[in-house]
């Protein structure tokens, strides 16, 4: 790496910091360290998204026009179907955990590694394990059935099903060891001082997915192993050739994947409240709040599933329970927006890259989650069921919750992973970029379903031509927008300019407490955490000690920072 | 590598008078200890929550298919399965034995505890597949594949779906425990175990006891309610 030839202020020496203090493939194979884990799934994570974005641009390019414009229905079927599991299995869980999270939450607590850093490497193997049992599924013999794998369709049609469900129950413990460790690492690994009331909203964020990580994918676990055993031994239990029950499925489906949902989604819940407090310098408007409505959406995110359901053939009175336990979860979720408008409320706005994607999720986010509620009303949702109306809602949570945050953690984090960084200005218009082509696409989504446009389908009637193609424009827009933020963020790793320890000015210990690029043990002492993680009034490691402008280094001991208490 | 990182941070000092078997990213024995023991309930919880899946569809089918479940459950040998509730019963025991007896650091009775332990689960296993055997030999198969003349009845594919799914996951469970007991019996004959640090075998055995306890819910769900 090109970054040991900066030499630190202190000591004259080059820096020896977690990039550079081994080198070799193998040592990047077989480390422990959860930050070097942290890249291994930053790379793995942006191949799954290329792909599954290429996967996205056919798609919208099939649907340019009425009938066949590029490809046949069966092939149409097959790649949305692997835009949807790709993007989902591959990339929205496991980026802003795996990758922000590993590299973050155990300096962001004080802490020297994550709890198990042995389990965390072989996550990251399991990872890539399942993910090439998918493709080899995938490969061999296509996959048809919409992420969803509903039954019957799934166990009739000849497609991949069996490796895709085998690759997804492997995904599944990739997925719960990163929860348990998460979990373990911030009850048993917090830095003295580092009381639950003074975690980053991040980790409690991470520490809310965790649960839902380890309650809900062993169902998903269970259920595909059953889906694929259905296929293999006619288990009967699904199949209703054989006396078994669909409802059944979509009932044990839906237990993981609506808690899947948040999985995806409070992660980049807590990535937005770092960045919202960062970059308005005023703290969290009700932390206890923010953090607490965290583990509530993650407990009522189980109480839900029922709403894909409505009309599925459930009854009328559990739809109705359902319906009612949906509207009650906009609570947490207000909870947590208004409080960030609240924290950007005159505070001292610095517009940097971060805080626009920031801002973009808070414009976004929100359309998604009132669709949601208008979804879950059962009167709505009759009319709604499987039209474009829900392809634009789920797109609206998802790619403003997982891509959105996801980009606004790694513009905010990259200059702690890689020591440099990026030119602010085309990140600025490649966040403008992003902002416009992703509302120009799935805008017209949203009046393409309540005209009755159904999702999935490969032809369309002449009338939605126009908005159609205004939704293919702006999946262009948006690959435009992602193009650019690849091309700055490659020159940065390479040429970027020396970025200092804390650029941003932030409050946390990843910033305050390391240098420029995290050294192998993350601190060289065990700080001791005498303030929350947004007192910025208390914060000299950031401010300096009442000599003006001027930035600690962050060789600061935290026992000489509190003797100058 | 480590002499590296050791001088990059100023630890070098800070692991001379760790115990070996401490990691150096843990402050203490207590909280690698108490993160490990943590660790392996949480990974408890997923694992009910993987039965838990089974467990619903159990109770489906049996809510919508009574008299099926009643006539099917005839076919299991209920002094077979109760056989192997008492041999994971006592190999409850004796594992609860070896961490008392890690605890005091008695090595002996330790490993003698633990290989009791493995040869009680390949008693469960051996019995198992006598079990298996003989439903294979009368052509009862999961599901669709149910072949048997004497209770041809609809529906009772669907119980054998879930007796071979439910016991033959558990079956896998009881493999994994043997192997992982196994090399803590190893691993405890080698000396690495002492009153101090006795860490994996006290997980272990949490993970033992767990796979006893979904045998004790299974065996009366499959074998006794009629």
């Amino acid at each position: 790496m090109a970054t040991q030839t900066v030499a630190t202020a202190t000591t004259g020496q080059p820096e020896i910091h977690y990039l550079n203090h081994a080198k070799g493939l193998k040592s990047w194979l077989l480390t422990l360290d959860h930050k070097r884990i942290g890249l291994l799934y930053l790379v793995s994570v942006i191949f799954f998204f290329i792909v599954g974005g290429i996967l996205a641009l056919l798609v919208r390019a099939e649907l340019f026009e009425p009938g066949q414009t590029l490809m046949s229905a069966e092939t149409y079927n097959h790649i949305f179907t692997l835009h949807g599991a790709i993007m989902i299995f591959l990339f929205l869980i496991p980026a802003v955990p795996a990758v922000l999270g590993n590299f973050a939450l155990p300096i962001m607590i004080g802490a020297k590694d994550v709890a198990f850093p042995r389990l965390n490497l072989a996550s990251w193997y399991i990872f890539w394990l399942g993910a090439l049992t998918m493709l080899v599924g995938i490969v061999t013999s296509g996959l048809d059935t919409g992420w969803t794998f509903y039954t019957p369709y799934s166990t009739m049609t000849s497609s991949g099903v069996t490796w895709v469900a085998l690759g997804v129950f492997i995904l599944g413990f990739s997925s719960i060891l990163t929860g348990l460790n998460f979990i373990v690492t911030v009850h048993k690994m917090r830095a003295p001082g580092m009381t639950w009331s003074r975690l980053p909203l991040f980790v409690w964020g991470l520490y809310a997915t965790s649960i839902v990580q380890i309650l809900a994918t062993p169902v998903l676990g269970i259920t595909v192993l059953l889906l694929a055993l259905e296929r293999i031994m006619k288990v009967g239990i699904f199949d209703p050739a054989l006396g078994g029950d669909p409802v059944l499925f979509q009932h044990f489906f839906w237990f993981y994947s609506h808690p899947a949902v948040y999985i995806m989604i409070l992660p980049a819940f807590g990535v937005i409240s770092e960045l919202v407090g960062t970059f308005s310098r005023k703290g969290i408007f009700g932390y206890k709040f923010v953090a607490l409505s965290s583990v509530a959406i993650a407990f009522l995110g189980f109480l839900v599933w029922g709403h894909h359901m409505y009309v599925a053939g459930q009854s009328a009175t559990a739809s109705t329970i359902f319906s009612l336990l949906t509207f009650l979860i906009g609570v947490p979720t207000g909870v947590k927006v208004l409080n960030w408008i609240a924290s950007l409320y005159r505070g001292s706005i610095w517009l940097r890259t971060p805080l626009l994607y920031a801002l973009a999720f808070l414009f976004v986010f929100p359309i998604g989650g009132f669709t949601g509620i208008a979804l879950g009303t059962l009167g709505l949702d009759v009319p709604l069921h499987d039209t474009y109306f829900v392809v634009a809602h789920f797109h609206y949570v998802m790619v403003s919750g997982g891509l959105l945050a996801f980009l606004g953690g790694l513009h905010y984090w990259w200059p702690k992973m890689f020591g440099r960084l990026y030119n602010e200005k085309l990140a600025q218009i490649a966040a403008l970029l992003i902002f416009v082509g992703f509302n120009v696409t799935f805008f017209p989504q949203f009046i393409l379903g309540t005209q009755g446009m159904p999702r999935r389908y490969f032809d369309y009637v002449p009338e939605f031509t126009t908005l159609h193609q205004l939704s293919t424009v702006g999946s262009w827009i948006l690959g435009l927008g992602l193009l650019l933020v690849a091309a700055y963020l490659l020159h940065s790793l390479f040429k970027g300019q020396p970025a200092p320890a804390n650029p941003w000015g932030a409050g946390t210990l990843e910033w305050t407490h390391t240098g420029r690029i995290p050294s192998p043990h993350n601190f060289e002492r065990t700080p001791v955490v005498t303030r929350g993680p947004y007192d910025y009034h208390l914060a000299e490691e950031i401010f300096g000690n009442g000599h003006g402008d001027e930035r600690r280094t962050p060789t600061v001991t935290p026992a000489q920072g509190q003797a100058q208490h | 590598m480590a002499g590296v990182s050791e001088a990059a941070t100023g630890h070098a000092e800070a692991h001379a008078h760790h115990p070996p078997y401490l990691q150096h990213h843990f402050v203490s024995a207590e909280q690698q200890f108490d993160a490990a023991k943590l660790g392996m309930w949480i990974f408890l919880a997923t694992e009910i929550l993987l039965f838990s899946g089974m467990f619903v569809a159990y109770a489906v089918y049996r809510v919508w298919h009574p008299e099926v479940f009643q006539a099917a459950s005839k076919l299991l040998d209920w002094r077979l399965g109760g056989l192997n509730t008492l041999v994971l019963l006592a190999s409850s025991y004796t594992v609860a034995l070896a961490v008392h007896y890690a605890q005091l650091g008695d090595k002996k009775r330790l490993v003698q505890n633990l290989w009791l332990t493995v040869a009680l689960a390949g008693v469960f296993m051996v019995v198992k597949y006598f079990e298996y055997s003989e439903k294979f030999h009368h052509n009862i198969f999961p599901g669709g594949n149910y072949a048997y003349e004497g209770l041809q009845l609809p529906y009772v594919g669907q119980f054998f779906s879930i007796y071979f799914v439910m016991t033959g996951i558990h079956g896998l469970h009881v493999l994994v425990g043997m192997g992982v007991l196994t090399w803590i019996a190893l691993r405890a004959q080698r000396g690495d175990f002492s009153s101090e640090y006795y860490t994996p075998v006290e997980i272990s055995a949490l993970y033992w006891h767990l796979v006893d306890i979904i045998w004790i819910f299974l065996f009366p769900l499959l074998y006794l309610i009629h």
